[in-house]
């Protein structure tokens, strides 16, 4: 029977990285000395699983590097070793180790040997011992005596078997082991009644038989042991194996061999043909494997929201067949119940859309839970004293966003770690805790999730900031900025304030990416500081990227959605304000600034435009990554949310475009991308 | 056909045991701990019990253990995962009733001969 082995392996993947997570937080939790016995339990387990799994999934490497993590980690729980720090880094290396193997596997790319390498002689190193290699070679010297005594011909056993009256307890059933050793040669039985009480205090359940078995054929040891093995200690077992005599000859063994004692054969054959099988698998799947790989992803979702959608889509279903029922026979009389009817499906349909939206929502632990881990890496390095609150980590936010929103969190830490929190003497100096606290909070205001990075450290000093900003020629030496402007100078591409550089955080690039990527998020990042207490970094992001509230506008007979987030205002437009420059088409000046007008319908090539002179028709501007210029419109026509479908899945990209929703009349509206409009403009 | 519960805690091998069992014609219900296996093999019986030993909430051998007291599941085949590492393992096993154990890794084909091997 051949089974595809690879389809088991993106859940355990997905469970080994859990694995992976809960080995690390439990691992950050420990503390030294005092022993938690269920963490290191904790940890264990998770270590066991991944090697069982990776075992039988055929990714020998994964689970002969997890072997010695959880030798490691079996003698901490049992009190044979103390957990000292340099362990529990050892360990956390181990995870991280374990990891990059284990997507190194999943993408189909090869393992980091030497990084493999480097982190087992860490772990052999405090282990202080090699296990590892003494039981490959105890099992290499059984394999070998076994082979010699199969050398020798064997023409059959004498087997002795014994049952000790609780066998059949056990769930062993003498009869089924017969069979299976008729198959190996010829079998003759013979039952020994001896022990057999009188019937009437004869116990049924126990087991009073004894056997004499004759196996006749050359059947190698280790086969009988497998059917004995489970039974050794419920029974008692000799076995003599029979030679034949022409074929020992120069051999010193006696002919008869006593095998009673020579009880346990650490080879079966279940150990020894694993690995070879499940590489053939492997081998076999490993294209397909690769392809899979790359593309599926799932989520994990709460049974109880399923359990409300279920109930949802009952609902529905129920009001359908009533209005179907007061569609079948309508009069004007049923109006009413008509309307309730509909305005029933009308929420029922709402509800709906909220909780299948809500199965991809993901609470935002998934990304804070990698911090404690960054933050104890980080403050042992640079020799600070930082305590991580999380708060808000049940705030539940898109899965998109979840995966999009790590980097650019990463980042901001890293920050608040490096730059923010001071040394424990200068703040001691500064009448301070010694311990440094960064906060990461989440929570939802309004459709928004805002994340907030704060730390009690230094804050930002707005001199130094924009002395570097002129030093850099970012501004003029007499531009005037407000505090806000001048905290977001560190936003702008080539900006860093760290005297010098870290190998943690600030190479000068960063902050520009960081806002960009929220930005594309469609979410905006500001700061708050006081210096000398500290700084608070906030992310307003929207919580669904597959809902957008947007802005529909009228191009002839044309319906565009513009993100509203992206409007700055709409107005009418008077010719004495609109300026045409050769060559760079029409401009709009709106409070001393000369804004680039885009005709719509020329980007879009619509005919059917009503209005083609400028004051006939409305300005939309709009901001895209911090650029502006007004869109020409016929009318503005009303807002509302609208779901984002792909148009790159369903046709292909185009410029200026974002995606496409479709109109509660059924009609296609495209959904504007302002900073592929502007580009557009300007070509 | 008969009827077997598999319980591991691991989703992978269960799915995995649960898959190959299914493939040779039998009847596979999954637990994914003890206390849950417990709960399902009163409420239903079991021609056999496969179970992973290190498991959350109750483990394998004091599955076994309890499994074994009930007047059901005396003489019920009842095999445990292990790891070839867990030696003091199989020992506890055995004592708490366990008929036998499959050491892990292993592939489909050593699964369903070992099955056979306990169904007759």
């Amino acid at each position: 029977m051949s089974i595809d082995m690879a389809q088991f392996h993106q859940v355990f993947f997905e469970e080994s990285f859990e694995g992976l997570d809960a080995m690390e937080s439990g691992l950050l939790n420990l503390d030294m000395g005092d022993v938690d016995v269920d963490e290191i339990n904790t940890i264990f387990r998770a270590a066991h699983s991944i090697k069982g799994g990776s075992g039988t999934f055929g990714f020998t490497a994964v689970s002969d590097f997890t072997h010695v993590m959880e030798t490691l980690l079996d003698e901490m729980r049992d009190g044979r070793r103390q957990i000292t720090q340099v362990a529990v880094d050892v360990l956390l290396g181990s995870v991280d180790c374990l990891r990059e193997m284990l997507h190194a596997i999943q993408d189909g790319g090869a393992i980091n040997q030497q990084s493999v390498g480097l982190h087992k002689l860490a772990l052999d190193r405090e282990l202080n011992q090699i296990p590892v290699a003494e039981s490959a070679n105890s099992q290499v010297v059984s394999v070998h005596s076994s082979a010699v005594q199969t050398e020798q011909q064997i023409a059959g056993w004498s087997i002795a078997f014994s049952p000790h009256l609780h066998l059949l307890k056990t769930g062993n059933e003498p009869l089924r082991m017969f069979r299976e050793l008729a198959t190996l040669g010829t079998l003759s039985v013979t039952a020994d009644l001896q022990g057999l009480p009188d019937l009437y205090q004869l116990d049924p359940e126990e087991c009073h038989l004894s056997w004499k078995l004759a196996l006749q054929g050359n059947v190698p040891v280790n086969e009988i042991d497998d059917i004995f093995d489970w039974v050794e200690e419920d029974c008692d077992l000799a076995k003599q194996a029979i030679f034949t005599s022409v074929d020992t000859p120069s051999s010193a063994a006696p002919a008869i061999v006593n095998e009673a004692t020579a009880a346990k054969m650490p080879v079966d054959e279940v150990e020894s043909t694993a690995p070879d099988s499940v590489v053939a698998v492997k081998e076999s799947k490993k294209d397909e494997q690769k392809a899979a790989a790359k593309g599926s992803s799932s989520i994990r979702v709460d049974t109880s929201k399923i359990d409300t959608l279920i109930n949802m889509v009952g609902e529905l279903v129920i009001t359908q067949s009533m209005l179907s029922l007061i569609g079948e026979h309508f009069e004007l009389g049923k109006l009413d119940q008509l309307k309730n009817g509909l305005s029933q499906l009308e929420r029922h349909t709402r509800e709906l859309q909220e909780s299948v939206m809500n199965i991809r929502m993901l609470p935002i632990s998934f990304v804070f839970s990698r911090f404690p881990r960054l933050a104890h890496d980080i403050s042992s390095k640079l020799g600070k004293k930082i305590d991580l609150k999380l708060v808000g980590e049940h705030t539940e936010v898109d899965k998109t966003v979840v995966e999009l929103l790590s980097d650019p969190l990463v980042h901001l830490v890293r920050n608040s770690l490096d730059h923010g929190i001071e040394m424990p003497d200068v703040r001691l100096a500064a009448g301070k805790p010694e311990t440094g606290t960064v906060t990461l909070e989440a929570y939802h205001r309004g459709g928004n999730i805002v994340i907030e990075v704060s730390d009690d450290g230094k804050g930002l000093d707005k001199d130094k900031l924009r002395a570097k900003a002129i030093e850099k020629g970012l501004i003029e030496t007499d531009t005037i900025l407000t505090d806000k402007q001048t905290y977001e100078l560190i936003f702008m591409p080539g900006f860093s304030t760290a005297e010098k550089l870290t190998d943690i955080s600030g190479r000068g690039v960063g902050m520009d990416v960081v806002r960009r990527n929220i930005q594309s998020l469609g979410g905006n990042i500001e700061i708050i500081s006081t210096l000398g207490k500290g700084s608070t970094i906030a992310i307003h992001l929207p919580l669904t990227l597959a809902i957008l509230d947007g802005q529909s506008v009228a191009v002839g007979d044309e319906t565009y959605i513009v993100p509203l987030g992206a409007i700055i205002e709409s107005l009418n437009i008077k010719e004495e304000r609109v300026n045409r420059v050769v060559g760079k088409g029409e401009t709009f000046l709106l409070r001393g600034q000369y804004l680039p007008i885009v005709r719509m319908h020329e980007i879009f090539n619509v005919t059917s435009v009503k209005h083609t002179k400028l004051t006939e028709g409305l300005l939309v501007v709009v901001e895209g990554q911090g650029v502006r210029c007004g869109l020409f419109v016929d009318d503005l026509l009303g807002q509302q949310q609208v779901v984002i479908k792909s148009l790159e899945a369903n046709y292909r990209r185009v410029e200026g475009v974002s995606g496409a929703t479709i109109l509660g009349d059924g009609s296609v509206a495209l959904i504007l991308d302002i900073p592929g409009l502007v580009r557009l403009a300007n070509q | 056909m008969a009827t077997i519960l598999a319980v591991d805690d691991s989703a992978s091998m269960r799915q995995m045991v649960s898959f190959t069992l299914k493939g040779a014609g039998y009847n596979v219900v999954e637990a994914v701990d003890g206390v849950d296996a417990l709960a399902k093999a009163k409420a239903q019986a079991f021609d056999c019990v496969v179970t992973d030993v290190n498991m959350p909430n109750k483990d394998g051998i004091s599955l076994i253990k309890e499994l074994r007291e009930l007047p059901n599941y005396k003489f019920t085949p009842m095999l445990m995962l292990t790891t070839e590492s867990g030696m003091d393992k199989k020992q506890q096993g055995k004592e708490a009733g366990a008929t036998g154990w499959i050491v892990k890794p292993f592939n489909p084909d050593q699964l369903l001969k070992t099955i056979k091997k306990v169904m007759g």
